[in-house]
């Protein structure tokens, strides 16, 4: 029910944005040479001589059949253009999380468990820089240096020129598709493209990630259950990951599910760094040819998957947590 | 010299004057025992400093073109490079100092008082009047700030004005939220039973006794919250949506060097470490605030 009234919000907000706007949408379409009788046919023709709550319930009708509008700039519905570029963010997503979670949560393990060592001193700055470093701009020094100088990783784009297009989209998720086809060279060229947008994406969330891991672990440390276990002679490594973590891993999944839809929104920076064909790229260059109902569409399947998995990780922490429900 | 400080430290100070000031020196030197949020506070008096004597430290123009000096690696005249145009980097970061501080300082006088007054309003009245604003605040909080943000300039056009707006209309939820939590607390307190008996009517109680005391757990959040603002500015500089060329914005400028990222790296670099390092002096002033201000929720 909140969710449904939070998306019906989401719906609000992307209309009256919609409709505040000073490009007149009608003049978008019908241009300003047209006379006075066209315009109001067009005027008709569009809706928008209805009044403002009709027009509302219209949208979200429309919205909710699948109907976001043709976008100006690729010709093509919004829906069709969405669903060909999200697989790309979501993949790169998905890899990025792997390694927050991958990396940081052993991070933060170490650093509650050496608390004031100078590991956990380094994995604060991690954390600090995590929240004050722009992510387009660690993306940029990274393709300096990690392609421009080193060669390490693949350029920008998905893949070389090269291998562009041999691969018939199923899923639209690259790695699975290269699998698929068999195309063990195009699944080595996709990996060298993604590893550098997930590892700065990655990075993000770790930052995030480890800094709430140590501080769960912290918790769980100084719990009485913890120095018995340590009194009775339990080995430290079986104290810190059987009795300490345990009990934390519920409370990480939340942890990890806003991390992860925090990653979409940020890969809209990293799109537009590494020309990634994703959501998020699609976003930004509509935003730039004034393309509103590309950029209302793609403002709303952001914002409800961002609210989708909030919610999830919501009702699974109440599901998986006794204490909680 | 000593007498000021006695009269600073007084017990029980004999004016309003002197128990402000009082605790404005408790704080300060609370602050300067934690070395963390002392260079916090450094670096946002150095940034304001900067911005403010702009002209005076730069040796160049920030917009003044050289097109016989284009692309020049850091040197001992242009400490930073200079960029596509021939201006120098060093320069343009100094004056970008102004912006990122207007950008900064606008987004909390708008956002701040905002959610304050919806946060407290909300908190005070109860009822319907709490369940509407709270959940439309909510709506707002479960929502991506940065997309939000972005669909917001998209709609008003790009501009530093316009980014300025979508970022406060996007940051004021969670102190609202701040805001109606602490009012909660008093709400019920005798001092306030004491002044609506004594007939103030609702808006007097909010403003003049509910409002001064939700400030420091306010002020705190906004100096935590002032790195993001820098970064979701930036983000919209970076994209084309905030400030316009030639303003030297830091994200725009890191936004122009993206075409020489491979061979002359520090066009975009230089201003990157500007952002980091005034977001991080929020960062370290904000926890250190934390601290002093509102113990109880240290290491959240």
């Amino acid at each position: 029910m909140t969710v449904f009234l939070t998306f019906l919000g989401l719906l609000a907000i992307t209309f009256f944005i919609g409709r505040v706007i000073p490009i007149d949408p009608v003049l978008a379409v019908v241009g300003d040479r047209a006379s006075n009788a066209v315009y109001e046919a067009a005027r008709v023709q569009m809706g928008l001589d209805q009044p403002l709550p009709v027009q509302f319930f219209r949208y979200v009708v429309g919205v909710f059949t699948g109907d976001l509008g043709r976008s100006v700039s690729t010709g093509r519905s919004v829906v069709e253009d969405i669903s060909r570029f999200f697989p790309a963010t979501l993949e790169m997503a998905t890899i990025g999380i792997i390694i927050g979670v991958v990396v940081g949560v052993p991070l933060g393990v170490i650093a509650a468990s050496r608390q004031g060592s100078w590991i956990d001193q380094i994995i604060r700055i991690v954390g600090l820089l995590g929240y004050s470093m722009p992510a387009f701009w660690l993306g940029l020094v990274g393709l300096a240096l990690f392609y421009a100088r080193l060669r390490w990783v693949g350029g920008p784009g998905r893949l070389d020129i090269f291998y562009d297009g041999l691969v018939s989209p199923v899923t639209g998720l690259l790695l699975v598709d290269s699998l698929l086809a068999g195309e063990f060279d195009i699944f080595f060229n996709a990996i060298t493209h993604l590893i550098l947008p997930a590892s700065v994406l990655g990075f993000f969330s770790l930052a995030y990630i480890a800094r709430m891991t140590r501080s769960f672990m912290l918790d769980q440390l100084n719990q009485e259950f913890v120095t018995t276990a340590r009194v009775k002679g339990v080995p430290e490594r079986v104290v810190i990951w059987r009795h300490a973590f345990n009990p934390i891993r519920v409370q990480l999944i939340t942890v990890i599910g806003l991390s992860y839809a925090g990653l979409l929104e940020g890969s809209v920076m990293i799109e537009t760094v590494f020309s990634w064909p994703g959501i998020g790229n699609y976003l930004t260059t509509a935003l730039l040819n004034a393309d509103m109902n590309a950029v209302l569409g793609s403002t709303l399947v952001i914002g409800a998957v961002f609210i989708f998995i909030n919610k999830i990780s919501d009702v699974l922490y109440r599901v998986l947590d006794p204490r909680a429900r | 010299m000593t007498s000021t400080r006695d009269w600073l430290l007084e017990d029980s100070p004999t004016s309003l004057w002197q128990a402000n000031a009082g605790r404005a020196y408790r704080v300060f030197m609370a602050l300067l025992r934690n070395p963390l949020s002392a260079l916090g506070g450094v670096i946002i008096l150095v940034l304001i400093l900067t911005a403010i004597f702009a002209p005076w430290i730069a040796p160049f123009s920030a917009t003044g073109q050289n097109l016989q000096a284009r692309l020049l690696p850091p040197s001992g005249v242009n400490l930073m490079g200079t960029d596509e145009l021939g201006r120098d980097i060093f320069s343009r970061v100094i004056y970008g100092s102004q912006i990122t501080l207007t950008i900064v300082g606008l987004v909390a006088l708008i956002s701040a008082p905002l959610g304050l007054l919806v946060g407290a309003v909300a908190g005070y009245f109860g009822g319907w009047t709490d369940r509407l604003l709270m959940g439309f605040t909510d709506i707002f909080l479960s929502m991506p700030k940065l997309i939000l943000a972005l669909a917001f300039v998209a709609a008003l056009g790009p501009g530093i004005n316009n980014a300025i707006i979508a970022i406060a209309i996007t940051s004021w939820p969670a102190y609202a939220r701040i805001a109606r939590a602490e009012t909660l607390t008093i709400r019920n307190a005798e001092f306030i039973q004491a002044v609506q008996l004594q007939g103030a009517n609702p808006l007097r109680v909010i403003v003049q006794h509910i409002l001064p005391l939700c400030t420091s757990s306010m002020i705190v959040r906004v100096t935590l919250d002032m790195a993001g603002v820098i970064l979701t500015a930036a983000g919209l500089g970076f994209i084309g949506l905030g400030a316009q060329p030639p303003l030297p914005e830091w994200g725009a400028m890191i936004s122009r060097g993206r075409t020489f990222i491979l061979d002359q790296w520090w066009v975009a670099t230089m201003p990157g470490f500007a952002i980091i390092i005034v977001s991080l002096g929020f960062c370290f002033l904000g926890d250190g605030l934390r601290d002093v201000l509102d113990p109880k929720s240290e290491g959240k």
